[in-house]
This record gives C-alpha cells, sequence and structure tokens, in this order.
C-alpha cells in the first residue's frame, strides 16, 4: 500500500503544481495550459495504471503456483498476439479488421502520445505519425460503434456499451491536442473568450480517454482485456496451443502429494495463470453462441461462468455482469471472495455461492467454447477442476454419477457389467487375443461399447473390415478396461489414474505398432492424456510412447490409400457427417473420415455447423450419466442440424454420439457408424489387381487363419 | 420451524456405533464397502442433522491388508463434511478366521454406546446373519432388524421406523442402548469420496482374540446359483395382477392377540411352535 500513499501524494502536489502554474498563465495562450496539463494527465493516468497494474497482479498471485517460463513467454507475447489470437479473431472478418484498426491505432497512439505529449518532444514527424494512429483508432471505433447500435445477444452490455465511445473520446481527444503540434491549428481558434472553453471540453475529452485507456485498464474497465489477455497469452498454462499445435489432454492431479488440494475449492485452488485467464475475457460471447448445453437451456454459459470466477478471485457479486446469464438463473443472486467456497456446501435457499453445481455438470466438454475463444482461455479445464473437488473432496456427483463411478472401480466398465463378458459379443467372430499372439501389427482397442448392442454391430463391421484388408490384429479381450474417459471428466481422477495405470501395465505386456480404436475418446485418452503416466523406461526401447493411436477412420482411410479396401459404388441417398468432438475439436481429425466417405463414393452433404465448428451431440464429459434438465436436448439440437443439410443419413465416428443422437424421436435421417458403411460397401478386389497385396482368401477363412 | 430446531440443537447428542465389515462385489469379488453396512453408516450420517452432536464410532473387527484398507477407507469416505469426529475408524484387529463376536462384546461394553447400527448380513465370511441377534444376546440389549429410518431421539427413548414385507412400516419406541440391523429397506449410501477416504485414519484398539474353532471344522465351497422356479402367473387381467403384487398375504387361520399379558402372549407362541412342528 506504500506506493498507493506516495502516489496519492504525487497526485495531489501534481495538481497544485497545476493550479500554481495555471493562474498567473491565465492571461498567456491557453495552448501553454494545455501543455503543461498535458503531461500532468497522462503520466497520473499511467501511474494510477500501474497501480492498477500492481492490483490486479496481486489478485491473480493468489492463485496456486504454476510453472511457466515467464521470460520465454514474455517473448512470445507479439508472435501469440499477432499470429495466434488474430487467426481465431479472423475468423470474422469485420471483427478483426476493426480490432486492428482500433487496437494498433491505440497502441501507437499511446506511445506516440506519451512521447510527444508526456515528453514534450515536439518533432512534427512524431506528430504526424500520432495523428495518424489517432485516426486509425477514430475509424476503428466507428466500427466498433456500429455493432454496438444493435449488439447481438451474445455481447455483454453494460460498461462494453460506452467502449465505443470511449475509444472516440481518446482518439478525437489525442487527434485534437496534437494538432497544433504540427502547426495545423488556425491560430484564431485558440484566441478569445471561448477558447478557454473549448481548452476545458478539450482536457474533459482526453481525461475521459485516458481514464478509459490507461486507468481502467488496469481498475477492471473493459480494457482491462488489453492487459490482462496481452499477459495470459505470455503465461498461458498450454503453451503448446500456440504456433498451431494443440494441447487437449486434461492436466493431472498430483495424487501422491497427499497436501496438494483435490481440484479447485475456492477460487485461490486455481493456478495463478488460470485466474489470470479469466481476467482475460473481453465478454465477446463466442463462447456463449457455440455451447450446447446454454442453447439447450440448461443451467450453464461458459462467458457466465469465466465472469463468475472473476467475481470469486476480485471478490463481490455478479450484479454487475451484463451479459446472457444462466439459463433459469437470474444474475445477482450469487456472490464469491477469494477465499470462500465456489459452490455452496449445503443447499443453501437464499444468497448462493459464487456457481451451482449444476452450471458444472451441464458442460459436455465439447471444448467448442475454448476452441472459439479469442483469448484462448481454457473453460474445461476450470469445469474439470471444480468437478475434481466435488467428486474427490466432497462425493457429489450427481445423478448416476456415483453409481457409475462405483462401477469403474468394482468392475472396470461404467455398466457394472462382469469383465469377462467383454467379448462375448464377438463369441462367434473367434478374434485373436493379444495373451496368445504377444505380438501384432494393430491392437484393436474395443472401449465400453463393447458391452452395448448397438455399438457391438459397429465392432463388427470394423472386425470385417480389418478381415477383408488382412489386417493383422488382436484384442486385449477381458484385459481391457474403461480407459477412464468419463471418471476423469466426473472429476473422480483418483479412478481414472487408477485405469489408466492399469492399462498402461496391460500394454506394456505386448508388442504392437498401433492401437485402432472405434471410440474417439478412448483414441483422446489413450493417445493425449496416458502419457503424463508412463513408468520411467516404459517409454524406451520397449514399446510405449512410442505407440501410435489412430481412430479407426484414419485408418481405414490409410488402408483404402494402400489399395487394400475396394469398394461398391455407393446406392444409398444423400449423407451429411457429424463430427465427433474428441475426433475433431480434442485431435484435429476432420480430414479422415471425409476420405473414407469420398472413397465410398459418398458427397457429404455438410451441415451448417461442422468441422472445427460442429456442435456436441450431448454425450461428452458424463452429461448423459450426469443429466442436467435442460428446456431442450442437445442430441434434438443435432438431429435437427441433420434434418437441415437434408441428408437421409448421418456417418458418425462414435459410440457415444451414435448412442445420442439415434435416441432422437422421430429423427429425420438414419445414423450409421461409417465402419458399418465401409463394411457394407466392401466388395472383393477383381482378380488381375496390380497392388502388390494379393488376396487368396475370402474374410472367412481369414478368420480361421488368424486363429490357427 | 426455527424453534422446533432450536430445541434440538439443544439436546444433547448421543454415541452411536456403527459395525462395518469389508465387503464383496457380486459380479467381480473385489472388496469394497458392504452394502447393508454402508447403509447403516447412511443413516447414523442422517441423524447428524437430527442430533448434532452426536458422536459416530465406526468399528471393524478383522484382520487388515490392503485390499480390506481401501474397503474400510470408502466408508469413511462418507464423511464429507460432518463434523462427528469421523476422520478415524476403530479397528479390532484380529487374525484372519477368528470370531469377531467377543471382541466386539467386549468393545461395546466398555465404550457404552446407546445406539449400535450394523447390516444385517455380511457379504464375505459366514454371512449367516447371526452376529445382530449374538451381540445382543450378550449385550442384553433389545435388537430391531430390518430398519427403515430412526424418526427421534428422546429421553433415551428412540422412534423406529421398522420395514415389513410388501412396503408396509412399523414404528417402533425402543429404550437405549439398543441394536439395530439394517437391510436393503434403509436408505441407500451416499457416495465415498476419495480425499476424506485418504486422509482417515486407524485406531488399533487391543482385542482378546479367540480362534473360531467351530468355523476351522466347516468345509467352505463357492455357492452355485440356484435355479429360478418358474413362475406362473395366473392372472387373468392386469387387476388381478396388480392385487397378486400389491394386496397383504392373507393368513389363514390364526389370530390376533391385544391386550394380553406377556405370559399369555409367549403361551400362544409356544403353542404355535408346537402345532406347526418347530418345536417338538
Amino acid at each position: 500500500m506504500d506506493g498507493k500513499c506516495s502516489a496519492q501524494g504525487w497526485v495531489y502536489s501534481a495538481l497544485a503544481e497545476v493550479c500554481r502554474r495555471s493562474s498567473p498563465a491565465a492571461k498567456d495562450e491557453v495552448s501553454t495550459m494545455l501543455e503543461t496539463l498535458l503531461p500532468i494527465l497522462i503520466f497520473t493516468a499511467l501511474a494510477l495504471a500501474v497501480i492498477g497494474a500492481v492490483r490486479r497482479i496481486r489478485l491473480w498471485r493468489q492463485g496456486r503456483p504454476s510453472r511457466v517460463n515467464l521470460l520465454q513467454g514474455l517473448m512470445a507475447l507479439p508472435r501469440r498476439y499477432l499470429v495466434d489470437l488474430h487467426h481465431v479473431v479472423g475468423r470474422d472478418k469485420m471483427i478483426s479488421n476493426t480490432h486492428v484498426a482500433t487496437a494498433g491505432g491505440f497502441v501507437a497512439a499511446a506511445v506516440l502520445m506519451i512521447l510527444v505529449h508526456g515528453l514534450g518532444i515536439a518533432n512534427p514527424l512524431l506528430g504526424g505519425l500520432l495523428l495518424l494512429a489517432s485516426t486509425s483508432m477514430f475509424v476503428g471505433s466507428l466500427f466498433v460503434a456500429r455493432r454496438r447500435l444493435n449488439p447481438p445477444a451474445r455481447l455483454s452490455k453494460g460498461p462494453w456499451m460506452r467502449l465505443p465511445k470511449s475509444l472516440m473520446a481518446f482518439s478525437i481527444g489525442v487527434f485534437l491536442i496534437t494538432l497544433p503540434t504540427v502547426g495545423l491549428l488556425p491560430d484564431g481558434l485558440v484566441e478569445g473568450s471561448g477558447s478557454w472553453l473549448l481548452a476545458l471540453v478539450l482536457a474533459g475529452v482526453v481525461v475521459w480517454g485516458l481514464g478509459e485507456m490507461f486507468f481502467g485498464m488496469t481498475w477492471g474497465g473493459p480494457m482491462k482485456h488489453a492487459f490482462a489477455g496481452a499477459l495470459h497469452l505470455a503465461f498461458h498454462r498450454r503453451a503448446e496451443r500456440f504456433g498451431g499445435g494443440r494441447s487437449t489432454g486434461l492436466k493431472a492431479l498430483n495424487l501422491e502429494d497427499e497436501a496438494a488440494p483435490l481440484g479447485v475449492e475456492k477460487p485461490t485452488d486455481f493456478t495463478w495463470n488460470q485466474l489470470l485467464g479469466f481476467d482475460a475475457c473481453v465478454q465477446c460471447g463466442r463462447c456463449e453462441a457455440v455451447c450446447p448445453a446454454f442453447a439447450a437451456g440448461q443451467p450453464l454459459n461458459p462467458k457466465k461462468l469465466i465472469q463468475d470466477m472473476v467475481v470469486g478471485f476480485a471478490g463481490g457479486s455478479d450484479a454487475g455482469y451484463a451479459g446472457s446469464p444462466y439459463p433459469g438463473k437470474p444474475v445477482g443472486e450469487h456472490q464469491g471472495a477469494p477465499h470462500a467456497p465456489i459452490l455452496a456446501p449445503v443447499v443453501m435457499k437464499e444468497g448462493k455461492a459464487l456457481v451451482d453445481a449444476e452450471t458444472l455438470w451441464s458442460c459436455t466438454t465439447c471444448r467448442a467454447c475454448v476452441e472459439e475463444c479469442p483469448m484462448m482461455i481454457e473453460h474445461v479445464d476450470a469445469i474439470v477442476d471444480m468437478r475434481r473437488h466435488l467428486t474427490l473432496e466432497r462425493g457429489k456427483t450427481p445423478n448416476k454419477g456415483a453409481e457409475v463411478l462405483d462401477n469403474l472401480i468394482a468392475t472396470d466398465n461404467p455398466g457394472g457389467f462382469d469383465p469377462g463378458s467383454r467379448l462375448n459379443w464377438a463369441a462367434d467372430l473367434n478374434l485373436p487375443l493379444m495373451a496368445d499372439l504377444k505380438q501384432v501389427d494393430v491392437l484393436l482397442w474395443l472401449g465400453d461399447g463393447a458391452f452395448d448392442m448397438r455399438n457391438q454391430r459397429t465392432l463388427r463391421a470394423l472386425v470385417k473390415v480389418l478381415r477383408a484388408a488382412e489386417v493383422d490384429f488382436a484384442v486385449l479381450g477381458a484385459e481391457e478396461r474403461d480407459s477412464g474417459d468419463v471418471a476423469r471428466r466426473l472429476g473422480d481422477e483418483a479412478t481414472f489414474q487408477s485405469l489408466a495405470k492399469r492399462n498402461i501395465a496391460t500394454l506394456a505386456k505386448y508388442r504392437f505398432q498401433q492401437i485402432v480404436t472405434c471410440d474417439p475418446h478412448s483414441f483422446h485418452v489413450l493417445g493425449n492424456e496416458y502419457g503424463d503416466f508412463l513408468q520411467e523406461g516404459q517409454g524406451g526401447s520397449d514399446f510405449n510412447a512410442s505407440y501410435e493411436v489412430r481412430h479407426h477412420s484414419t485408418f481405414i482411410a490409410e488402408l483404402y490409400d494402400a489399395g487394400r479396401l475396394t469398394f461398391a459404388p455407393w446406392k444409398g441417398g444423400s449423407v451429411t457427417y457429424h463430427d465427433p468432438c474428441y475426433l475433431g475439436r480434442y485431435n484435429g481429425e476432420y480430414e479422415a473420415p471425409r476420405r473414407v466417405l469420398k472413397a465410398l463414393g459418398i458427397q457429404v452433404a455438410e451441415m451448417e455447423r461442422s468441422g472445427l465448428r460442429s456442435r456436441c451431440c450431448g454425450g461428452g464429459g458424463g452429461a448423459p450419466i450426469t443429466d442436467i434438465p435442460g428446456e431442450r436436448r442437445i442430441p434434438d439440437m443435432r438431429m435437427n442440424d441433420v434434418k437441415e443439410s437434408g441428408a437421409e443419413l448421418v456417418a458418425v465416428g462414435c459410440p457415444q454420439c451414435t448412442a445420442m443422437l439415434e435416441g432422437v424421436v422421430d429423427a429425420s435421417a438414419e445414423v450409421r457408424d461409417i465402419a458399418e458403411l465401409v463394411a457394407d460397401a466392401l466388395v472383393e478386389r477383381p482378380a488381375g489387381d496390380v497392388s502388390g497385396v494379393s488376396r487368396r482368401t475370402t474374410a472367412v477363412t481369414t478368420a480361421e487363419e488368424v486363429t490357427l | 420451524m426455527r424453534p422446533e430446531q432450536q430445541q434440538k440443537q439443544q439436546k444433547p447428542g448421543i454415541d452411536v456405533a456403527v459395525l462395518v465389515s469389508i465387503g464383496r462385489h457380486p459380479t467381480t469379488g473385489r472388496a469394497r464397502r458392504a452394502e447393508q453396512d454402508a447403509r447403516g453408516l447412511e443413516l447414523a450420517l442422517a441423524m447428524e442433522a437430527e442430533l448434532p452432536g452426536s458422536r459416530i464410532d465406526v468399528l471393524h473387527a478383522g484382520s487388515q491388508d490392503v485390499d480390506s484398507e481401501a474397503a474400510l477407507r470408502s466408508y469413511l469416505g462418507m464423511a464429507t463434511g460432518v463434523g462427528m469426529g469421523l476422520e478415524s475408524m476403530t479397528l479390532l484387529e484380529q487374525p484372519e478366521g477368528s470370531d469377531a463376536i467377543l471382541p466386539l462384546v467386549e468393545h461395546l461394553a466398555a465404550t457404552s454406546p446407546q445406539l449400535v447400527i450394523t447390516g444385517a448380513r455380511a457379504e464375505r465370511g459366514e454371512g449367516s446373519g447371526l452376529l445382530p441377534y449374538a451381540l445382543a444376546e450378550h449385550l442384553g440389549w433389545p435388537l430391531v432388524n430390518s430398519l427403515a429410518s430412526i424418526e427421534t431421539v428422546e429421553n433415551g427413548v428412540i422412534t423406529l421406523l421398522q420395514a415389513l414385507p410388501r412396503g408396509q412400516r412399523r414404528r417402533l419406541k425402543v429404550r437405549l442402548p439398543a441394536i439395530i440391523s439394517v437391510d436393503e429397506a434403509a436408505p441407500a449410501a451416499r457416495q465415498s469420496a476419495f480425499g476424506p477416504a485418504r486422509r482417515a485414519t486407524f485406531l488399533v484398539a487391543p482385542t482378546t482374540s479367540e480362534a473360531d474353532s467351530e468355523l476351522a471344522q466347516w468345509h467352505l465351497s463357492p455357492a452355485r446359483k440356484r435355479p429360478k422356479r418358474l413362475k406362473i402367473i395366473k392372472a387373468a387381467s392386469a387387476r388381478d395382477r396388480f392385487k397378486a403384487a400389491a394386496s397383504k398375504a392373507e393368513g389363514k387361520g390364526g389370530q390376533v392377540l391385544t391386550d394380553v399379558t406377556p405370559e399369555q402372549g409367549a403361551e400362544a407362541i409356544y403353542k404355535l411352535l408346537k402345532e406347526e412342528g418347530v418345536l417338538r
């Protein structure tokens, strides 16, 4: 607090200086006054901004430690901002151009203004550049203002509505005070009695602009996003995301350390750079616009959640929030403090804690908000962190959650089935077992879909395809366990790690080149999340860490490219493709399934939301288990998307998506897995095929051969 | 509401001992918290809302290894945010194959809790369901089986709701100390959380263990699933089926005794048992 007092003292003495100087100068020119006043105003605003920055940084530092290379982060900042962030912003060209003009103009104008007016370097060249910068900023602010005329629902109102005016005040103010510097100001304008009034108005405009742009940047105004956002990019917890990389696996909890908190109970349990990330939010509401739970009327709005976290670590109530609420939950009833629990420990009638549990359990972890966020905020991490506390510390996993977790602990699968019956669906297929062969090319990971009759059809189709392509494969059979995906996303990190470690130990017994699975959730967990649990040495020469995990669509596409599969031409109607979140956004595989469909002779009629922006089926993150009620069902909305594409069949590549979409009543389209489509289209390659693989046997005899 | 709650606040809590055993998952046979014992603990935890200041002593008699420790810890994982001294569990450690009854009786007699809650039947070992009765016999305390809920505890008298077949309930007033046993009629146990389970500690109490000589002579073999008897549905209409499912079993003969002395009641029961050939 020392710094603040001395700074205040400095402000007072500076003001006194203004009074002292301005009174004898009263008879002098108005420009003299401005020359005196401007440096004082600028440096006062800067000093206040620095105080605000220190206060804000202290708020962030309440969080737990996180290992970030500060220097490297700061060095990478310009590139992360100019390239990675603008890639995301640039999906809306109008806004990205507006932002370039406004933000670029502002940064240039601010620096030049400090030089020209603050330090008094009245160089006409600098002045000219300053005029140019403020003009650019003004033009940008006009576009900002235009967007605010009739803003879409996703944008926050409140203080954000005054931002275009503040931007204009700053740019016009800077423009006008710079005119004399370059000698463009007509002499007559500053003479006479009206000039004083004009100067005062001008000073007022400059104060407003400085107040919003400098003071407000660190004290919590809309411009806070620039300060916090820049540092957030520099100290991001997933630095791998920049430069075109991907980092989607959840971060492991350290269960060895008994003192470490299990998840996040209070805002200060987040790491400091998570808190910083929350503060970076611009409240643009892109997350809200893509969130399936929000669209379904479930009580979740990613934007509000992030704002609630800001309320949490800064302390206070959410009454100041001016965006869309959580559906069905009025704004202003919730409050939080840095050391107060985010979720109320007991059900309270009135005066709630920061967030209600059903808000967290509504999330399907589809990552649409994360991919859409121009500030690259990690919503899903925060949600899972808080879920971990609920499950691991309070034992409050809603609805079927507790039962599913108990089943996973007792039977290694969420349905509580006998682990020995994992291969019952394949009793007639004579699937080769890893335990017998020890070494194969491809390990076929079945996933928990092996217990689900619908997914068993997909699995049978996939086996047929693998045999047609003469792939050397085997399954783990009863040795396979649930990958731990559901447990982890329900917050039960302990059960996840137990399953992961045991699965890794099983995998380590055998030799294979790749794992193929038709379950994108297993695919993601095995490929992106097991890496944290490999023991020392397992990643070495033996096999692990070097194993490759493939989704069946990728693998089938490769088989086709290698000429090992031949398809009959497609005779069905129009087809669309639904991108599973855990294949697309989590693993960036958008192309292989489409390549397979193309190979089948299918022209994919794309849905409006496909690829990166694909809408979730509602089946991820344990959402069907926690089952938070909303106004609509997410799969219904997705099947509506399918209907709008005009397709009679929707191709999927995920057991969850199949189950969710097939559960839609009165659906207009049939749901088929890619493996089923491929299996149906299989034809024996014509004789005299030129590709090197000779095909002497049919699929059936291949099956017998493998078992021999 | 409020004055009533305050009244309850003033009432002193009671000491409750919950007996827990190591369960066995029916499909995989893995150690877990036993279903019925967990329901018993749930019942005790739910009492906390009614009677703040109650103390729960979780008690286990048996051998301890890595597997069983995880199962025992999962009982304590249920006690999140319940401030009843549930951070630890009393362990009467004894070698495998020992009789649990005597150490339990000794411990209960020494600590003299007012209420003992136990599951009706263990999931491993003998699973004879005789333990509650043996304890009641040794301690000379009343026993209520198949408990549905605890209603009130006032002036040393507990009001209980006992579950009877076909969803019927019977309200009972029992003088404490008493033993109650819990089966599937009691409310399901809450989720067990990892954090509190991991932090839980064990207090090992001294015991005198005695090998179960009878058990040692038994030949144990895995149970075979008994074939299900085919159910012949005689009902012709939905109404008949509903009646068959919902109506009380209509007793043939028998008599209702009211306002009789205990001696007369005992006489009537004795006579019936003779007639039925139970007693010879």
